[in-house]
């Protein structure tokens, strides 16, 4: 009965988004925005989240009480998981996580009907209706190809389980958030569309589409930190990122959606950058769908396996064409009818700015092209891998330039500024650059990667903090501090990532009990081997005891855990973290002469990756609130008569140094 | 402006043929195996020791007799070697001379084994570092290569032998030979 209810509310979910596109598409054709049929176009989309979320809630029921008669439960789940992995077996699968994106993608279109009167209605028309556009083909595949609530004849007397590397609480958290951001993006999307068709590329659009970009943009970056967090500690190989094609189609959006952020700033504060900001807004959202169609169709290699489905490929695919190529057709059209924005010189935070983008879209375009390039090898029957040794150096070309830009060019002013003003700081940037460089050259026997990565780390930590001198603190608006922190965020991040390059080291061995193995500065031995049962998994268990230079012995517990629903094997390392770094510990089979295989890694500082990411969203999380805020007080007071244009943004020029 | 139109029409056909290639794809077979790079070049040398009594060892020069023979990769310990082994019975019984290589085994092992789920080869050797695993160029156990009657490597079976493979690799052995 649940699953049915589920069935009936996303098929009238369905309908009323036929009915957003004609009534949006009414009001778009009408002069002024209004028609008669137009007034039904938010409602549609208000009533079609509420039911999108009755339907997510029916799957998450039908998940919580393993109600075997539902297809999709049968078939990844089992009544022996643990209670929250059942609800996160609802989007471990096809089905379920097509529904949250559905869902998701609703209950943004529905806030936007509710709360947005911004814009001229026109566009919002206009936007609502690309909205139900777009919203319809995912319906239609849901409903069509990817039935989440489909019954079973019979119905089995167990589930086959999910697939146990799923089994982690990183997955609770990784896809959602992922999706969030994904479809967040479709938001920008339909208002590029929107006012590309309605001829309104305006500050006032830029300021209204600002906040789904940063909130899909926040999103988007917890879920790639959890992401690389959860393959880090999940997989067992040590490593954070891995140039997957799967983890490269989260980035590719991530890239755009960046780029997309700082020129929709520059769009919203100065009026310039026009034509490049909804182009971005249509290459955000189609990265997303790219990513989409790349982890769903397994066109690529990935360590993502458990995802894929070559059937649905080309349902997504043909959505694939219909929207990007839509959308590039409406662009290369209507292109030209946008005017010219307001001009800048180089030296100037546009200027910063737009060498960003250019570096972004740079990196976007790299990624890109190492992702799919074994698939065009392929079709003419070379097979190749593209790893690290492509994306690495090759992304390391612009994101190093773009390193220093970033450090000097929140220091500049808009429109036209001189090198001269803002000597002082940049001198004092350069010199721990140079400083930080020759003393980890001089001592230290490392890549020339890591060791820009390092000084760059150390510099841009001390820059991006430079905006807010000689500020009064309590007076700087929140979204400066945002720009800090989520620049601070970058900093830290690369100093782990070069850190742990640079300095990890690894141990492999096989060891007896009573053995004394030694990794860096830690000192361990394995003190027993013991077999422990979960509930639906038995594992050999390692229990060592780990000391660090000499101190205090810290117990470590790693397990090579057997599934049993489904069967598999997995690795579950045993992590102890410090300040300065985290001793990876994983437990291998037992060789035949009953020695133990024993991993470890000690990784200085590698917690900083995380750490970073989470600075970065930070700091995208208080721009974001700087800017609602900014906003509802603009328009309390465009409400009392008070004409005070731009009060957020001109406050963002940096006081003379 | 007129640059800009342009270069935005090259862009969509771009997309164009992105999402061609994405089609084209789409419908061409996956295979995601790891095709072994030795095909069509000559065995590496190896000499190994017997893999249990029952059977003398193996040495790439049992292979040059001039007959097309087959080379099977398997472990006591790999289950899906359990499963194809009726397969390798069924191969021997339609005329095919199987050799097979135990990885990383022990004698009492193999022995057990090959009793449980019979013992259709005619030599096993035994390597115990897979060092003649990774010579041949094989990416997991079981494996079957198609040796012709000079010692060279004339096909790959990746995986399980199914029954639909047996009439394969009994081609396979029939092409090897007239090739030869």
């Amino acid at each position: 009965m649940i699953a049915e209810i589920g069935l009936a509310a996303l098929w009238l979910a369905a309908a009323l988004a036929a009915l957003q596109l004609l009534a949006g598409f009414a009001g778009a054709r009408a002069a002024d925005g209004k028609a008669e049929l137009a007034a039904l176009a938010r409602p549609a989309a208000t009533l079609q989240a509420v039911l999108c979320a009755v339907a997510f809630l029916a799957l998450l029921y039908v998940f919580a009480i393993t109600d075997l008669s539902v297809r999709l439960v049968a078939v990844n789940s089992h009544s022996m998981k643990p209670f929250i992995f059942k609800l996160s077996g609802a989007w471990g699968n096809h089905e379920g996580s097509m529904l949250l994106w559905v869902t998701v993608m609703a209950m943004a279109g529905g806030l936007i009907a509710l709360i947005e009167r911004r814009l001229p209605e026109r566009t919002m028309m206009a936007t609502l209706c690309a909205q139900a556009f777009v919203g319809l083909g995912f319906y239609a595949f849901l409903l069509l190809s990817s039935n989440p609530f489909e019954r079973l004849a019979e119905v089995p007397a167990e589930g086959n389980g999910l697939n146990p590397l799923l089994q982690d609480i990183g997955l609770a958290f990784h896809p959602p958030t992922l999706y969030i951001g994904y479809v967040g993006l479709s938001v920008a999307f339909s208002f590029a569309v929107a006012a590309l068709l309605t001829r309104n590329v305006t500050p006032e659009f830029a300021r209204v589409m600002r906040p789904w970009v940063l909130g899909a943009w926040i999103f988007l970056t917890i879920g790639i930190t959890a992401g690389s967090y959860w393959a880090y500690y999940e997989l067992g190989w040590g490593g954070w990122w891995f140039w997957d094609p799967v983890e490269n189609a989260s980035l590719m959006p991530w890239l755009a959606a960046t780029a997309l952020l700082h020129s929709v700033s520059v769009l919203a504060a100065r009026d310039a950058l026009r034509t490049w900001t909804i182009m971005l807004g249509v290459i955000a959202f189609s990265m997303s769908m790219l990513g989409t169609f790349l982890v769903r169709s397994g066109i690529l290699t990935s360590v993502h396996a458990f995802a894929v489905d070559p059937e649905r490929g080309s349902f997504i695919l043909a959505l694939l064409a219909l929207y990007i190529g839509g959308a590039l057709v409406i662009f290369a059209l209507r292109a030209h009818t946008i005017s010219e924005g307001e001009r800048f010189n180089l030296v100037s935070r546009e200027g910063a700015l737009v060498v960003n983008n250019i570096g972004l879209s740079a990196i976007l375009g790299i990624v890109l092209l190492g992702t799919l390039y074994p698939l065009l090898t392929e079709a003419f029957d070379v097979r190749v891998s593209v790893g690290p040794p492509y994306f690495n150096p090759v992304s390391a070309i612009f994101f190093l330039p773009m390193m220093v830009v970033l450090m000097v060019g929140p220091l500049l002013r808009w429109r036209r500024d001189e090198f001269s003003r803002i000597i002082k700081p940049v001198a004092l940037v350069a010199a721990i650059v140079i400083t930080v460089l020759i003393r980890v050259a001089i001592v230290n026997d490392i890549s020339i990667l890591s060791m820009l990565g390092l000084a760059f780390a150390a510099g841009l930590a001390v820059a991006s903090f430079a905006p807010l001198f000689k500020r009064a603190l309590h007076r700087t608006p929140l979204a400066i501090w945002g720009m800090c922190i989520a620049h601070f965020g970058i900093a830290v991040a690369l100093f782990g990532m070069a850190a742990d390059t640079a300095f990890q080291q690894e141990r492999l061995v096989a060891t007896s009990v009573g053995d004394v193995v030694e990794v860096g500065p830690w000192t361990g031995r394995l003190d027993s081997v013991k077999a422990v049962a979960g509930p639906n998994w038995t594992a050999m268990q390692a229990n060592m005891l780990l000391s660090y230079n000499g101190g205090p012995e810290l117990e470590a517990h790693p397990q090579s855990r057997n599934f049993w629903t489904p069967q598999m094997e997995t690795s579950e390392v045993a992590l102890l973290t410090r300040w300065n770094g985290q001793l990876y510990v994983a437990v291998g089979n037992q060789a035949e002469d009953g020695r133990w295989q024993l991993r470890l890694w000690w990784k200085p500082f590698v917690t900083f990756i995380w750490y970073g990411g989470l600075l970065i969203a930070l700091g995208g999380g208080l721009a974001l609130v700087g800017r609602v805020v900014g906003d509802l007080r603009r328009r309390r007071q465009a409400a009392e008569g008070f004409d005070d244009e731009d009060l957020d943004d001109a406050s963002e020029t940096v006081p003379t140094a | 402006m007129r640059q800009l139109r342009i270069t935005l029409w090259i862009i969509v056909v771009l997309a164009a043929g992105l999402f061609g290639l994405f089609a084209y794809q789409l419908t061409q077979p996956k295979d995601d195996s790891v095709r072994s790079a030795m095909i069509g070049e000559p065995l590496p040398q190896f000499d190994l020791e017997p893999a249990f009594e029952g059977r003398p060892g193996l040495a790439s020069t049992d292979f040059a007799n001039g007959e097309p023979q087959l080379l099977n990769l398997f472990g006591s310990w790999c289950i899906p070697c359990r499963v194809e082994a009726p397969q390798l019975e069924a191969l021997e019984r339609a005329g095919a001379t199987i050799h097979a290589i135990a990885l990383r085994d022990q004698p009492q092992d193999v022995a057990r084994f090959l009793e449980i789920y019979g013992n259709p080869f005619t030599r096993i050797g035994r390597d115990d570092i897979s060092e003649i695993q990774f010579a041949l160029g094989a990416s997991g156990v079981p494996e079957t290569f198609v040796i012709d009657g000079s010692g060279r490597i004339a096909y790959q079976h990746i995986g399980v032998i199914t029954e639909r493979d047996v009439p394969i690799l009994l081609q396979e052995l029939q092409r090897a030979g007239s090739g030869s």
